[in-house]
């Protein structure tokens, strides 16, 4: 069954769906790897904003990447607002990331039921003139519903690389991720500091969540599913590191897609998984730690 | 002298609890509490290493997969019986603790938890692509009519839950005053120091990763004839990572009854809200609701668990 | 202190006890003008939320009509419902505060296997008559002689579930020789996948590709590509609704060639996934259980559709409704007539006269035989042909879905083959 050419569409595909899954993580390495905030209700915010672009698309006749990017402010509000209520319950009072972890699951759960609530239960996908098109580039296939999440995410990919290490603010973000003490010194006040940071997470959900519904048909309990994969990318992408993320994530797209081409699908989530695991054994820090 | 009084107290727990089966018609009451207390079995489970030594676990229902599977397949191959199923889901999944204990060796605080969560992923395609026990179709284990001297079966197993549960908190007690359990809290405050005073950390932490293991897998065990259908995707439900965590945390993780007081308010809660129809009209998610929004209050305002709580309201009184 | 703590634990358990004790209240004991009560779970939350609430609204429906016909026995029904949340470990507790408690007088299942399967037990040691709703071969380990389940897969579900898809691709020329199995690593898919390899190789056809994918994948693309690196004849898919949809779409963007190719995708026939995939639908050869089609035209299933549909929109479920919901009607249809019929809540009396006889129903005439599964099966295979755009309309239309087997509720033609 093995040729070139399954090969090289095999890469491809999983080449795109990494992007994909880069913009999943993205927003977790912020709030999980450098404000150390464990975040597992990440995916709920992702599914919140596939139903906003959905309502958008449904309603407005909005393409789902520019509602993606309209939500992020909104998104932004969001998560610095979390953030507030988090750093006052738990982080000020130098409580331990265990509880922190006990509130987002129930924000997790709080989330999902009011989505149930508001936007029924029923599968949901948006049809935009390009997704069910394909570019031939020799005998490799590119569908646009993997391409345009794959720039999109490469997009929003560099732009936070270029946030967080040319602008003040940005480098302050990464500051307050190694020495809260030098951010002080700096004149910046870490908490201000980190309600940006979170706040900015929590916008790239809005934009995962316009590039899910693209990819994939959406329920309120989807989300649960992209718990393990997001956290897996963080770890294996070295916790921190903005592009670390982004090539774990591309990794994770070809290991997934190869498996699934030339071993079977079904044991695709064990060697991803199971690739974390002995990542995690042998070099605890990730693949591109320090 | 006062230690006896906790056993003592134990065996008349047991005690009661089979009269009640021979007292009480209504079975609801049996298939409630069976889950209330295969909580306080799997809270309390969590809460040995989650609690005692601090290193947190993200893949309970693993573990309680793996007890709930090792019993489908020796019930299959063997035809043990209920005793002998309990026995062998504890050592399989305590072998597997065991495995995750030398993890510690390498990984710490978040790197475990996501390490338990891959662990997770793993055991479960595992089980889904082994068609001895019914893979991914899941399997049917049909429950006998009676159960020793029991009318009903889910009496008995209501029984055999309960025997569980005190067991479980038998060892959470005895490791909590012993020597071994201040070992652990000393890994939980901090690991280095405590290598450095000469605590033994990596044997007490693989003693303590087999442990909860053993109990989770235990909880397990019993499950299928429970339940009668065993898939993956509800023998693995994140239902059971989400309440072995909660549960302790709600009711207070430093000590042993913390886990248990967690487990029977969210327990009973949980039952409770599922068949009742909490606002007339609206529909049922809300009770879902409910569960979140007790989760989230109770981590925020009670910081260390109800024990914390009443600690807080017990100190305030005496000063 | 250490007993201080014991004492408030103590307390926290009995106030726990206060709360069960609230919910274990008993009714009080039914009188003859009491409403009957018919008893269910029903997953309203989780995974299969949005079939379970599909159907909650069908079986309301059919409490409304029945009351205002005058009700069971001249008694109103009264619906008592609880929530499993998509969570099998819920169930036995819920039948057991179902009957024990809530004292109801009939029960009758959840939607699907998972949730019906936990729920026998409990039914069987009450010797109740159990009617369920879209179990796949649920009742085949226990063989329980009061169960009648109303999805009409036939009295061998597993392989009379795609028996038709291939006796349909059998009849075809050229006639196809290979054959390609995919499916989801999920209770339903698989068991299809077994019978489905069964009828392949009871035809004679080559098994060139036989495998699943787990529930969660994200991009089908890989998969496809690998089913045509196989050149199969005749592809035969086993999915749920996200699935489905990432296997039409990825099928279109590889350019998928074969000569069938769909079988067992559940979710093709919802109007959110229909509308949206639009004409990728089109040449898809797939089950269904109705449809819009002059054969098909039982009594009061327009009248029933009407008033469904009325009512989807607020509860934010499948519009058209043409796929569980009469079915969600009709095994309350069956049980009600028979209670009708005995004249009394006998449950021994009212599984005799289920068993025995032939039930009129907005499904059509039903009659139950081995293991209370449909004596002949009625899986449709229907054909989506001339999808355009995204219009909702087209698919309330005859045609759109042509049915083309089984021969007795056919109504127009194969296009052969799929590309």
């Amino acid at each position: 069954m093995f040729s070139i050419d399954l090969l090289a569409n095999a890469v491809v595909a999983g080449v795109l769906l990494g992007g994909f899954y880069a913009a999943v993580a993205l927003g977790l390495t912020i709030a999980f790897g450098q404000l150390d905030v464990v975040n597992i209700a990440h995916p709920i915010f992702i599914i919140f904003g596939s139903f906003c672009t959905y309502v958008a698309h449904e309603r407005l006749g909005l393409d789902p990447v520019v509602t993606g990017v309209l939500l992020m402010p909104f998104f932004f509000v969001i998560g610095v607002a979390l953030y507030s209520v988090y750093y006052s319950s738990f982080e000020r009072r130098g409580d331990d990331a265990l509880r922190g972890l006990a509130f987002f699951f129930g924000i997790l759960f709080i989330v999902e039921v009011l989505l149930i609530m508001t936007f029924g239960v029923d599968y949901r996908l948006v049809e935009t003139a390009y997704i069910g098109e394909s570019i031939h580039l020799g005998g490799v296939g590119i569908p646009f519903r993997l391409l345009v999440p794959f720039l999109v995410a490469a997009v929003m990919t560099a732009g936070l690389y270029f946030y967080l290490s040319r602008t003040f603010i940005g480098r302050a973000i990464l500051a307050v991720s190694q020495d809260r003490l030098a951010l002080q010194l700096m004149g910046a006040d870490p908490v201000r500091i980190k309600r940006i940071a979170f706040g900015l997470a929590l916008a790239t959900t809005a934009v995962a969540g316009a590039l899910l519904i693209m990819i994939q048909p959406v329920e309120p309990s989807v989300g649960r599913l992209y718990i393990g994969r997001a956290f897996a990318i963080v770890v294996l992408g070295g916790m921190t590191s903005i592009s670390g993320t982004f090539v774990a994530a591309l990794l994770l797209g070809v290991v997934e897609s190869l498996v699934a081409t030339f071993i079977g699908p079904s044991w695709a989530p064990a060697v991803a998984f199971g690739f974390l695991l002995i990542t995690l054994a042998v070099r605890p820090a990730g693949l591109f730690g320090r | 002298m006062r230690g006896i009084w906790f056993w003592i107290a134990l065996v008349a727990i047991f005690v009661a609890g089979n009269v009640l089966t021979l007292t009480i018609e209504n079975t609801f009451l049996f298939y409630a509490g069976y889950t209330v207390l295969q909580f306080v079995v799997l809270a309390t489970a969590w809460n040995i290493l989650g609690g005692f030594t601090g290193y947190v676990n993200f893949g309970s229902a693993a573990f309680f997969a793996v007890g709930a599977y090792t019993s489908i397949a020796l019930q299959k191959w063997l035809g043990l019986p209920l005793p002998l199923l309990i026995v062998a889901g504890g050592v399989v999944a305590g072998l597997i603790g065991l495995g995750v204990g030398f993890l510690t060796l390498r990984l710490r605080g978040v790197f475990f938890a996501i390490a338990t969560l891959a662990l997770a992923v793993v055991l479960e395609t595992v089980v889904t692509n082994w068609e001895y026990v019914g893979g991914a179709k899941g399997t049917y284990v049909i429950p006998p009519d009676g159960m020793l001297y029991f009318d009903e079966f889910i009496e008995g197993l209501f029984a055999v839950m309960l025997l569980l549960a005190l067991f479980a908190v038998g060892v959470a007690k005895a490791i909590n005053d012993s020597r071994f359990g201040r070992g652990l809290a000393a890994i939980r405050d901090d690991e280095v120091a405590a290598e450095a005073t000469g605590v033994p950390t990596l044997r007490l932490k693989l003693i303590s990763t087999t442990v909860s293991g053993a109990l989770m897998g235990i909880a397990g065990a019993p499950y299928p004839l429970y339940v009668t259908y065993v898939d993956p995707v509800s023998a693995f439900n994140l239902t059971y990572a989400v309440n072995a965590i909660a549960m302790p945390l709600i009711g207070g993780t430093t000590v042993w009854f913390g886990p248990v007081i967690g487990a029977l308010l969210l327990g009973v809660m949980q039952q409770w809200l599922t068949v009742v129809q909490l606002f007339e009209g609206a529909g049922q998610e809300l009770n879902l609701l409910v569960v979140g929004v007790m989760l989230v209050g109770f981590v925020i305002l009670a910081p260390q668990g109800i024990v914390g709580l009443i600690r807080r309201l017990f100190g305030r009184r005496k000063a | 202190m250490l007993k201080k703590f014991t004492r408030r634990s103590l307390l926290a358990v009995a106030a726990g006890a206060t709360a069960l004790t609230l919910a274990l209240t008993p009714v009080q004991p039914a009188q003859a003008a009491d409403p009957i009560r018919i008893g269910f779970s029903m997953a309203l939350t989780g995974g299969l939320a949005a079939a379970g609430k599909a159907a909650l609204i069908a079986m309301q429906i059919w409490a409304e009509d029945t009351n205002a016909a005058g009700g069971l026995l001249g008694r109103k029904v009264e619906l008592v419902f609880y929530d499993d949340q998509t969570n099998p470990s819920t169930v036995p507790g819920i039948y057991t505060k179902l009957i024990n408690l809530d004292k109801v007088d009939l029960v009758v299942s959840g939607y699907a296997t998972n949730m019906i399967v936990p729920a026998m037990p409990v039914v069987m040691s009450k010797k109740m008559v159990f009617m369920a709703l879209f179990g796949l071969a649920a009742n085949e380990k226990f063989q329980y002689d009061r169960y009648f389940q109303i999805m009409p897969a036939g009295p061998e579900p597993k392989t009379d579930w795609s028996g038709h898809y291939f006796d349909l691709a059998m009849e075809q020329s050229p006639k196809p020789t290979t054959v390609a199995l995919v499916g989801a690593d999920a209770e339903f898919a698989r068991n299809a996948l077994d019978g489905a390899r069964t009828n392949a190789e009871k035809k004679g056809l080559k098994i060139v590709y036989d495998k699943t994918y787990p529930p969660g994948t994200a991009d089908y693309t890989p998969i496809v590509r690998a089913i045509q690196a196989t050149n199969p004849d005749v592809i035969f898919v086993a999915s749920y609704p996200p699935d489905s949809a990432g296997m039409v779409r990825a099928a279109n963007e590889v350019g998928l060639k074969a000569k069938m190719f769909g079988g067992g995708m559940v979710g093709l026939q919802f109007a959110s996934l229909m509308t949206k995939l639009g004409p990728m639908l089109n040449g898809i050869v797939n089950y269904d259980f109705w449809v819009p089609s002059p054969t098909l035209k039982f009594e009061g299933v327009d009248a029933f559709l009407k008033k469904y549909q009325e009512k989807a929109p607020a509860a934010g479920v499948d519009p058209l409704g043409y796929y569980l919901p009469p079915y969600a009607y009709a095994y309350l249809q069956v049980l009600g007539s028979a209670v009708t019929a005995v004249g009394s809540l006998d449950q021994g009396k009212i599984a005799d006269y289920i068993r025995d006889n032939e039930h009129d129903t907005v499904v059509g005439k039903v009659r139950f035989g081995k293991n209370g599964e449909w004596a002949t099966p009625r899986v449709l295979m229907v054909q989506f042909q001339g999808v355009e755009g995204n219009e909702v309309e087209q698919f309330t239309k005859e045609g759109t879905r042509a049915v083309l087997y089984p021969k007795q509720w056919k109504h127009g033609d194969l296009q052969y083959p799929y590309k």
